[in-house]
């Protein structure tokens, strides 16, 4: 019966071909470590969003007047409203932890590099296109940090020269952020981002397939047609879409073994998923700010205006330059130097494991960097914490001119033919 | 590197405290599980506190439900605006009337525990001290300025300032050391305290009516994604088998 | 690699053990999905039962209340009117109210508590319109029938009593709410009787 609905099926539609291309006999280098699932969490993030965004969608009301209570209305009055909220804003929060994750990742093992620069550049484009989603999705409650934290973000625009004032006029299609801007925001975030979103995902995969995934080793597992002979080949079948053209070594199929690894690691982050979800759900604060609790008054600002933390990092590099169009270049800078990491890092070596101790060294200092800026955004800009922001801003930037210069002639320890795994 | 990491760790407190409040918060207590400790915050709620502020996010018979009061005793006793048990919490007064009384409109406190929290109402309703320079003849410890009168005066009596002749760098100062009351209110001060708590616990369950089953449900869950990852981590182990 | 045999048995029941709790999880996830989709608070308290006054009702008259979005008749029935009942019988598709179309209390006659107080959901069994409420003029409608209820969209005809008439699109029965007198002078419409 099921053969006869799959047999039926694949004379009209490549089933069990995309099946086996993309799963059952895909070949994924064995040497995997934990590192390697989050990519596979931010999918579920991903479909975890939609999902409760689309149900948010049928009790939200996108307007001044009846956003605010419209969400009081999902939290008290409809059935379980409480929970599918919960898991929409830790879902938020939860996809920039998987995704920053997933991104330093990257960067430890030299996933950015050749042949993969275009894997890395649909990543990046999906972090930016998160990062609108998720800006213009904070606005939509219309709390007092909603409404405030909208009006500062679209002022940077403001900064640009000559259309600066015109710009921001238009992107809020008022003097003020109003209903106007609430409207819009939220066709964006409820259709336009998350269909570009899902259009990236869907090339980021498709461009990752094409070339193979690195490894921890960042050592080649396609290996030149007939260098490899038979008793060192895998003893499992891959498609002859990869073997045809390479010798594939030290790979295993992708189903089932690293979808059975992926439902543990995604066990795991349930776990902390759902104590977020159900015992903590503001996060201190930092998932979900206190003063959102407060409908949003054009009136009044807050005493203190954080973002949220996802954006806290960039958040503090802008307050560290004291001009503000420098510093909301220097903020986009941060972003595209990110990009262009590809081009940046001129070596040829990938994996950190067989990279020179500088390297380890200002990857190190990078990411503290960003840490420390990430919790400097959160705090008030002290004078002192705007040096500490200016001297981590410099260390960030740091990072991509160092790698430049080093990278070209790095002294690098011997990369293996194979992967080291056990 | 270090030496940087150091220094950031001494930045942290001062960078905290940046933010906090100036006056120090009592802990509150709150126990959501005492039913009745919420139903006398209810009771004083609606008795001292709906007259200006609203909790027009929640409906009565949903809180009668949740905190066990029957629903005709809840409309006999604690409804007073002739609504219905399924309305919302409101009251009359327009938002202009407010402004005019007060200076600005009187804020809807349905979720004020989630925006202060429960220490800083506990410390608030029991900050109120007398100051003639006022409109209302009070100010508030936690709340300078505020533009409220001290609407539980009847029960915690005639609150002044207090301060202590202490030795400090060897000068003797007069240091603020709390609140006392000159004992004409009907509750005594360990009454008023627990009055202030149960009004404390009434705003954060108000604030998060679903919290119990919240929990429970959490709970839950974490039993249900114990046995789900040992399982998913032995079947890891068994597949895993075929590549040793 | 190894040359262990597998051991299959433990394999296969790890595999189903994992689905099986998997399965379960992802039916515990559609729970909030589904039961969002119930009536919110706000829903039901507006579909909360209804009181209708009818200390001022004339005979004869219809009071119109609105019970769950829905407009709901209240009809003081005069005698002349409940005399007609009985002689219509042969006309009628449920003449005893066999169908259940009413509550319990409400299977007689009158398809009511009280002889005189009619009280019935104002929407037409055939497709969703409201019907006409005729104190008199019905025999416009059917021959002989002083009054009754005659449905303007497809022209289906009921009795005073809200028991619908052969050869018209309706068909059923005019439905009676969950109903009770509070006392003399108040109906509660949406609501049995000793049941809070």
């Amino acid at each position: 019966m099921f053969k006869r609905f799959v047999e039926w099926m694949d004379a009209r539609i490549p089933m069990t071909k995309t099946w086996n291309i993309h799963l059952a006999q895909y070949p994924a280098p064995k040497n995997f470590n934990m590192w390697y699932v989050f990519g596979f969490l931010a999918t579920i993030v991903l479909i975890n969003q939609i999902l409760t965004g689309v149900w948010l969608t049928m009790n939200y009301v996108p307007s001044a007047e009846g956003a605010f209570a419209s969400v009081e209305y999902i939290m008290r009055d409809v059935e379980y409203g409480w929970l599918l909220r919960y898991m929409h804003s830790t879902g938020a929060s939860a996809f920039f932890v998987v995704v920053y994750l997933h991104m330093f990742r990257g960067m430890m093992y030299g996933s950015y590099q050749k042949p993969r620069e275009l894997i890395w550049l649909f990543g990046m484009f999906i972090f930016l296109v998160l990062m609108a989603e998720a800006f213009m999705g904070y606005l939509l409650p219309w709390g007092q940090m909603s409404y405030w934290g909208a009006q500062v973000i679209i002022s940077l625009f403001g900064a640009i020269p000559v259309i600066g004032d015109d710009l921001t006029l238009w992107i809020r299609g008022d003097y003020v952020i109003s209903g106007a801007t609430l409207n819009r925001f939220f066709a964006l975030h409820v259709i336009a981002l998350p269909l570009v979103l899902v259009i990236l995902v869907f090339l980021h995969i498709v461009a990752l397939h094409e070339v193979g995934s690195n490894n921890p080793d960042g050592v080649d597992t396609k290996k030149p047609k007939g260098t490899v002979p038979d008793e060192e080949k895998p003893k499992f079948k891959f498609h002859e879409r990869f073997t045809s053209k390479k010798d594939i070594v030290d790979s295993i199929p992708f189903f089932p073994y690293y979808i059975i690894k992926d439902m543990f690691g995604f066990g795991v982050f349930l776990f902390v998923f759902c104590y977020v979800i159900f015992f903590n759900p503001e996060m201190g604060g930092f998932f979900l700010e206190p003063p959102n609790f407060e409908p949003a008054n054009p009136l009044k600002t807050p005493e203190y205006i954080a973002p949220v933390w996802y954006f806290t990092p960039f958040y503090a590099i802008l307050r560290a330059v004291p001009d503000k169009l420098f510093g909301v270049i220097l903020m986009f800078a941060a972003i595209v130097f990110l990009a262009l990491l590809p081009w940046i890092d001129r070596g040829k070596v990938r994996s950190i494991r067989f990279r020179s101790v500088l390297h380890k060294l200002n990857l190190t200092v990078f990411a503290i960097s960003f840490i420390v800026l990430g919790y400097l955004g959160t705090q008030p800009a002290t004078p002192v914490a705007t040096i500490f922001a200016q001297i981590f801003t410099f260390l960030y930037f740091a990072f991509f001119g160092l790698l430049w210069f080093y990278s070209k002639r790095e002294k690098t320890k011997p990369v293996p033919e194979r992967v080291t795994s056990k | 590197m270090k030496k940087l990491l150091i220094a950031l760790m001494t930045l942290v407190p001062s960078l905290v405290f940046a933010a906090g409040p100036t006056v120090p918060l009592d802990e509150a207590e709150v126990d959501l599980h005492d039913k009745a400790s919420l139903q006398r915050g209810a009771q004083l709620y609606m008795n001292y506190c709906l007259g200006c502020h609203q909790l027009q996010y929640h409906r009565y018979n949903r809180t009668f439900e949740d905190l066990g009061i029957p629903q005709e005793l809840g409309e006999e006793n604690l409804q007073f605006t002739g609504q219905k048990a399924g309305d919302r919490i409101t009251n009359n007064m327009s938002t202009e009337a407010a402004s005019n009384w007060f200076g600005t409109a009187a804020p809807d406190l349905t979720n004020v525990a989630r925006v202060r929290g429960a220490d800083w109402i506990y410390t608030y309703l029991r900050s109120f001290y007398t100051d003639d320079s006022r409109p209302f003849g009070v100010n508030n410890a936690v709340f300078p300025n505020v533009g409220m009168p001290h609407v539980l005066q009847e029960l915690q009596g005639v609150p002044e300032k207090t301060y202590e002749e202490r030795m400090i760098d060897g000068k003797m100062k007069d240091v603020y050391v709390g609140i006392k009351t000159d004992g004409s209110g009907r509750l005594s001060e360990s009454e008023y305290d627990q009055a202030a708590l149960d009004l404390t616990s009434f705003l954060v369950y108000m604030g998060e009516p679903m919290l119990l089953e919240q929990r429970r449900i959490g709970w839950f869950v974490f039993g249900f994604l114990l046995i789900f990852t040992l399982l998913a981590w032995f079947l890891k182990k068994e597949f895993w088998k075929d590549l040793k | 690699m190894s040359n262990a045999p597998v051991d299959k048995g433990r394999r296969r029941f790890l595999t189903v053990a994992t689905s099986v709790v998997g399965g379960a999880g992802a039916v515990g996830v559609a729970v909030p999905f589904i039961a969002s989709w119930n009536p919110s608070a706000k829903a039901k308290n507006a579909g909360a039962p209804v009181e209708v006054n009818i200390r001022k009702a004339e005979p004869g008259q219809l009071i119109r209340v609105k019970w769950r979005g829905k407009p709901v008749w209240v009809v003081r029935r005069t005698p002349e009117m409940l005399d007609g009942l009985s002689k219509i019988e042969d006309n009628l598709r449920d003449p005893n109210s066999e169908e259940p179309q009413q509550p319990p209390y409400a299977q007689n006659k009158y398809r009511s508590i009280k002889e005189e107080f009619f009280v019935a959901v104002g929407i037409c069994t055939h497709l969703g319109c409201s019907p006409s409420y005729l104190p008199s003029g019905m025999g416009e409608h059917v021959e002989g029938v002083e009054s009754g209820f005659f449905c303007p969209c497809h022209g289906s005809k009921f009795d005073i009593a809200g028991r619908v008439f052969e050869s018209v699109p309706a068909p059923l029965n005019l439905v009676v709410p969950p109903h009770y007198f509070v006392d003399e002078n108040t109906i509660l419409v949406g609501e049995d009787k000793g049941q809070a």
